[in-house]
């Protein structure tokens, strides 16, 4: 499953700061992250993790205090220059959240809505995305015989995977999940965890996870952040069998976090 | 006394005093009805009142309550919408923003003959809008506008930051995400509070008194030319509203009925109101219950 590949980066971080106000929260990132894989990024609370997900298609932005330096380049684009435009941005860099956040709309209406906005009007288009989002996301059999119910009520694992479809329907690149396992019970984990796995064919996935067994079932690169550094960021197998840093050593092996 | 008694008192205290309440609002609906409804007649409520004689309606007052409420939603709504827009989605926190809210919260504590009087000046006399449903409109507005822009500010702000930022992360330009989600989902919140605030409108004669005027010129239904004098659309023409019919009936009433029209009139008020806070409810939870049941 680890088989790193020579690829393109989608992501090139350079000697990346962020501050809260105050308080930094992002010290001298710089990484490239892989194309078609699954990087995962784990560490302790409040080690800056979400924020570094959050800046990749600036939702970070949204908190006021905001402060940022250095320099993030999507597809050797910088996403912070100053014509940039931050909706295209997150059109092609999908975001699936902690907590499932469907719109109190029907199934069908939840991943038409993407497309709808950005200009598809025609009926049969949208049930042919509808249908191939929720197949990508391995909902389809579990809903196709009623796309009009209300998204809420799907069960906590079902809405995740809606929300995964959701952000597939506008073909984006990217997938950003910040945690998207946490508030499931096991069996959904697992079929979003399998789900993960399908999905790094089409699209580079970039997830912050809180638990280290799934990093490592699932990615292909794991960035270990502390404290708003990142302390390693290798091949997955290689990070959890011989890891180069004594934190990642004693994080991982749960000595603290 | 023990801690367990102790509770006990309390609660039986408390379950007391919103006895009290409850007590209160009983006694008084039923006064109303019990000495309003027995005057309510086919001709009550079709024909126009009448200065010196037993008999009169108040059809003319009732159709003016109304339509000045409609006027009076129709200006209010659309601005205090922009303000709670621009309030909760929008606004920094700074001393501008912080001035705006300390400005309606003032402007909600104004007593409405004060609002009354200042419409008078203002539309009335400076506008030279005369007593007319209008310048009775705009003095409501200005009544209505800080509770409606606060109860649709409480609305949007209760939509959970997640649907914005799901809305955000799917591409969506700040105000898309405005239109086409944080108001959809505020809209049970938002249709309640535009209804709570129709019934205190309905309700409302002091503002009234001098902008709308305190006449109700005779109305041909069938007129539909809105300059006409006698067209119920005329928005020029002064008109009195059931509310400041009753004051009126009772300040200086000349007709020998005058307490049975005034007690009607109050039973038809209070019934008016009454089922605009039923409604209110009735839609609110009947759309809050579309959008979240599956």
């Amino acid at each position: 499953m680890n088989d790193v590949k020579n690829t393109h980066p989608v992501y090139t971080i350079k000697d990346f700061n962020l501050w809260y106000g105050e308080t930094q929260a992002l010290k001298n990132i710089s990484l490239e992250i892989p194309e078609k894989q699954v990087t995962a990024i784990i560490g302790p609370s409040g080690c800056g993790k979400s924020t570094f997900i959050k800046t990749l298609n600036r939702m970070v932005e949204l908190i006021p205090s905001v402060k940022m330096e250095g320099s993030i380049h999507y597809k050797n684009e910088d996403i912070f220059k100053p014509n940039a435009k931050v909706e295209s941005l997150r059109t092609e860099v999908g975001m699936v959240f902690q907590k499932p956040n469907p719109f109190p709309k029907s199934i069908y209406d939840n991943i038409a809505y993407g497309p709808r906005i950005h200009g598809i009007k025609d009926k049969k288009t949208l049930d042919e995305v509808v249908e191939k989002s929720l197949k990508g996301a391995a909902l389809w059999e579990e809903v196709k015989d009623r796309l009009n119910e209300n998204a809420f009520g799907l069960s906590g694992g079902q809405q995740q995977r809606l929300c995964i479809a959701r952000a597939m329907a506008v073909e984006p690149e990217v997938i950003l999940m910040d945690e998207p396992t946490s508030a499931l019970d096991p069996l959904s984990t697992a079929k979003v965890e399998e789900l993960i796995h399908e999905l790094k064919n089409d699209y580079s996935i970039i997830i912050v996870t809180h638990n280290m067994q799934q990093a490592a079932r699932i990615s292909d690169k794991t960035a270990f952040f502390l404290n708003g550094e990142v302390i390693e960021f290798d091949a997955t197998e290689k990070m959890y069998s011989n890891p180069h840093d004594k934190r990642t050593d004693d994080y991982i092996s749960g000595k603290f976090g | 006394m023990t801690p367990k008694k102790a509770d006990k008192i309390a609660v039986n205290v408390l379950y007391g005093l919103s006895g009290i309440i409850v007590l209160i609002l009983a006694s008084l609906l039923t006064y109303i009805l019990v000495r309003g409804v027995p005057q309510f007649s086919i001709e009550f409520f079709t024909q126009p009142a009448k200065t010196f004689e037993v008999g009169g309606g108040i059809i003319i007052q009732l159709y003016n309550s109304f339509y000045l409420l409609l006027l009076t939603l129709l200006i209010s709504t659309p601005v205090a919408m922009g303000a709670a827009i621009y309030l909760s989605v929008y606004a920094p926190q700074n001393s501008f923003t912080t001035f705006v809210r300390t400005a309606i919260e003032v402007l909600s504590s104004l007593p409405s003959i004060v609002v009354g009087l200042f419409g008078f000046l203002m539309f009335v006399v400076q506008f030279k809008l005369g007593f007319s449903i209008l310048s009775g409109a705009l003095a409501l507005m200005i009544f209505n506008l800080p509770l409606l822009t606060r109860t649709i500010e409480d609305s949007l702000t209760a939509i959970p930051s997640s649907q914005r930022e799901g809305g955000l992360a799917l591409g969506l330009s700040k105000w898309e995400t405005v239109t086409r989600i944080i108001l959809p989902a505020a809209m049970p919140g938002i249709i309640t509070g535009v209804i709570l605030s129709a019934g205190r409108i309905f309700g409302e004669a002091a503002a009234l008194i001098y902008t709308a005027g305190q006449s109700a010129p005779a109305l041909d239904f069938t007129n539909w030319n809105p300059m006409s004098i006698t067209s119920p659309l005329n928005i020029m023409r002064p008109a009195e509203t059931l509310a400041v019919h009753i004051w009126k009936i009772n300040s200086e009433g000349l007709m020998p009925d005058g307490p049975d029209v005034s007690a009607g009139a109050s039973a038809v008020l209070i019934l008016a109101v009454l089922s605009f806070n039923l409604l209110a409810r009735y839609l609110g939870k009947k759309i809050q219950k579309k959008i979240t049941s599956a």
